[in-house]
């Protein structure tokens, strides 16, 4: 649009878009919510093909991985087996029952606990939810922070210190660091508490969220609370190291180039007071880079959970994953397939909200 | 005089950018600064608002009212930043923040400058898209930079700088960035706005197309020195240095004489 100066221009902006929003007598931002909503639930259809289909065409027979050698010897027991756990079927019949079930809430019986699966995933996914959640927050507060600090001290000794931090924290292996914390502050120093999630001793608190800190406080248990916090801690830092080393970097890079722009030195010679500059003018700008690295981070998170779960003994889905993998353990590999991929789900989800929260340009589209 | 400078040096990394600049603007009078890219015009400008790039040493004395900008703690510069002194860039598709709705950036620093509440900073800003210009002003205050064009952008950043009634406004090169044919009308702007509210106005631009189109008085730079100073009129017809004479020889089509407005190849 190429507006002359003499006043008789047509309104700037996008004329028809802006009646249809009208028109339909919707907030843009409610109108982009729903517009990703409908997205995802798509996407979660998807998963759930892909789940089944994936688990389905591994190579590997559940039934020689259930069944005794004697029992695989006898036609008439392989065949009952099968029929048993819907095997028999087509496969398309078999996707169809799948789906029916989980609309229902019902995802399978799992061979090896004879449990159903949506029971072992209530119990197994709020404990990695709370640790993942936990080390999520404290790598973006702790890696947030470091960066615009190491951002705003460029080259001083403070940005030169948080540089090796960083470099550390993406290169040092979890496992490994998950095995010297466990021994140095464990073992050694005995200043942590040790495997699993609270003091035996005390039980747990009665389960509302399933994450053991919420509902201790939920049911004023402060002792629980307590030892339930004094066991997060030591496996939380483990897992949130590589994660705060990388946000650390990408929260200094962005906030640097954000320095450079324009809108900055524009809103310096408005006299804008410094912090009024850093949080709305740099810090907004810059928030898009690094949620992006965030959401995905959070994807890199659950994975390296496994470890961490292991070596702390925390009952979480990394170890359920691993049982039901080396087991065959089909319905419950579709079940923490098909949890992880919604998780991954609602993460992009809450990505895409808050670009479209952040920037007008995206919402307005 | 509104603004002085006598004697401005800055000099970067070890080297000279400026090396003794002197510069006098006056209330309700344009005054160009012309030069090639790297004379150091716009290191001046930015100079006067303390803006000057990470490292860089100033001396010399920049006096606003009896008081030396070079000199004045960090808190009472913010104070003169956009509250006396204000500044519209070259491009405003990237001075203006474009997460950041036009109302928000109208008003933020009129609240924090003259402590007006919410309604008052609403209504003062409606009347400056007015002035400026902006069909629909009221409409326009909950819009987004990117939902404007490029004239209406740069007509709003002067909107931006004017919020808070300054003396003097430093416009560094307000129209290169602009369609040919917006630059006419928001140089117009200018110059009516420098007459209508008694700004001092310093209009740096290489466009002697631009400068013999406003300017009241014209300095030309070279290589961080004002070569040469005066009436619009004499300097651009009857240029006394040889380093002028070329700059106006440069222009297409017109020998030796200033070109219209927007008139640039």
């Amino acid at each position: 649009m190429s507006n002359t100066a003499s006043g008789k221009t047509p309104l700037p902006g996008r004329g028809p878009e802006q009646a249809r929003a009208r028109r339909r007598g919707a907030h843009p931002l409610a109108r982009f919510l729903v517009r990703r909503l409908l997205t995802a639930v798509l996407l979660a259809w998807g998963i759930t093909l892909v789940t089944f289909v994936l688990t389905n065409l591994v190579p590997g027979d559940p039934v020689a991985a259930n069944l005794g050698q004697r029992a695989l010897g006898d036609p008439a027991i392989v065949a009952q087996w099968r029929a048993e756990h819907g095997l028999d079927k087509p496969l398309w019949e078999q996707y169809a029952l799948h789906l029916q079930g989980l609309l229902q809430g019902d995802f399978g019986t799992s061979q090896q606990s004879h449990r159903p699966v949506a029971q072992d995933l209530a119990e197994f996914v709020p404990a990695t939810l709370e640790l993942a959640g936990a080390a999520i927050l404290v790598s973006l507060v702790l890696g947030v922070g470091f960066g615009v600090l190491a951002a705003l001290r460029r080259d001083r000794l403070s940005d030169h210190l948080l540089r090796v931090l960083s470099l550390v924290g993406i290169s040092v292996p979890t496992f490994w660091l998950a095995l010297v914390a466990f021994y140095v502050f464990f073992y050694r120093l005995q200043i942590t508490p040790g495997s699993g999630r609270v003091d035996p001793a005390l039980g747990g608190a009665p389960p509302v969220t399933g994450l053991q800190t919420i509902d201790a406080l939920l049911a004023g248990r402060w002792d629980i609370f307590a030892s339930a916090a004094g066991h997060l801690i030591t496996p939380t830092l483990v897992l949130a190291l590589y994660t705060i080393g990388l946000l650390t970097r990408f929260t200094r890079s962005a906030v640097l180039e954000v320095l450079g722009q324009d809108y900055v030195r524009a809103a310096r010679a408005k006299g804008l007071p410094g912090r009024v500059i850093l949080f709305r003018y740099v810090l907004r700008s810059a928030l898009v880079p690094i949620i992006t690295v965030a959401g995905l981070a959070f994807g890199s998170l659950l994975s390296g959970t496994v470890l961490v779960e292991a070596i702390f003994a925390w009952p979480g889905i990394g170890q359920y994953a691993y049982k039901s993998a080396t087991t065959l353990d089909l319905p419950a590999v579709m079940g923490v397939g098909l949890v992880v991929g919604v998780v991954y789900l609602v993460i992009n989800l809450i990505v895409d909200v808050l670009y479209g929260v952040i920037d007008p340009r995206v919402r307005l589209q | 005089m509104t603004l002085e400078i006598t004697g401005l040096k800055v000099s970067l990394g070890g080297r000279d950018i400026l090396r003794g600049v002197d510069l006098h603007l006056e209330k309700g009078r344009v005054h160009g600064l012309a030069g090639e890219s790297g004379s150091g015009k716009t290191m001046t400008g930015l100079a006067v608002l303390g803006l000057l790039p990470h490292g860089a040493r100033a001396t010399g004395r920049i006096d606003l009212g009896g008081r030396d900008l070079l000199t004045l703690p960090p808190r009472e510069l913010n104070k003169v930043r956009g509250g006396q002194v204000a500044m519209v860039f070259q491009d405003p598709a990237t001075s203006l923040h474009p997460m950041l709705s036009v109302g928000r950036q109208l008003t933020e620093h009129m609240r924090h400058h003259l402590g007006l509440g919410r309604a008052e900073a609403r209504a003062r800003a409606v009347e400056l898209l007015g002035k400026v210009r902006i069909p629909g002003a009221e409409e326009a205050y909950g819009r987004f930079p990117h939902q404007f064009s490029g004239g209406m952008r740069q007509r709003i950043a002067i909107a931006i700088a004017l919020a808070c009634s300054p003396r003097v406004l430093i416009a560094d090169e307000p129209t290169t960035a602009l369609d040919v044919t917006v630059q006419a009308g928001v140089l117009r702007l200018l110059r009516g706005l420098c007459d209508e509210l008694g700004l001092a106005v310093l209009l740096v631009t290489h466009d002697l197309g631009v400068m013999s189109a406003i300017a009241d008085e014209v300095s030309v730079m070279k290589d961080g020195l004002v070569v040469e100073t005066g009436p619009r009129g004499q300097v651009l017809r009857e240029p006394a240095h040889a380093y002028t004479r070329s700059l106006l020889d440069a222009l297409p089509g017109e020998p030796g004489g200033p070109a219209e407005p927007g008139g640039k190849a």
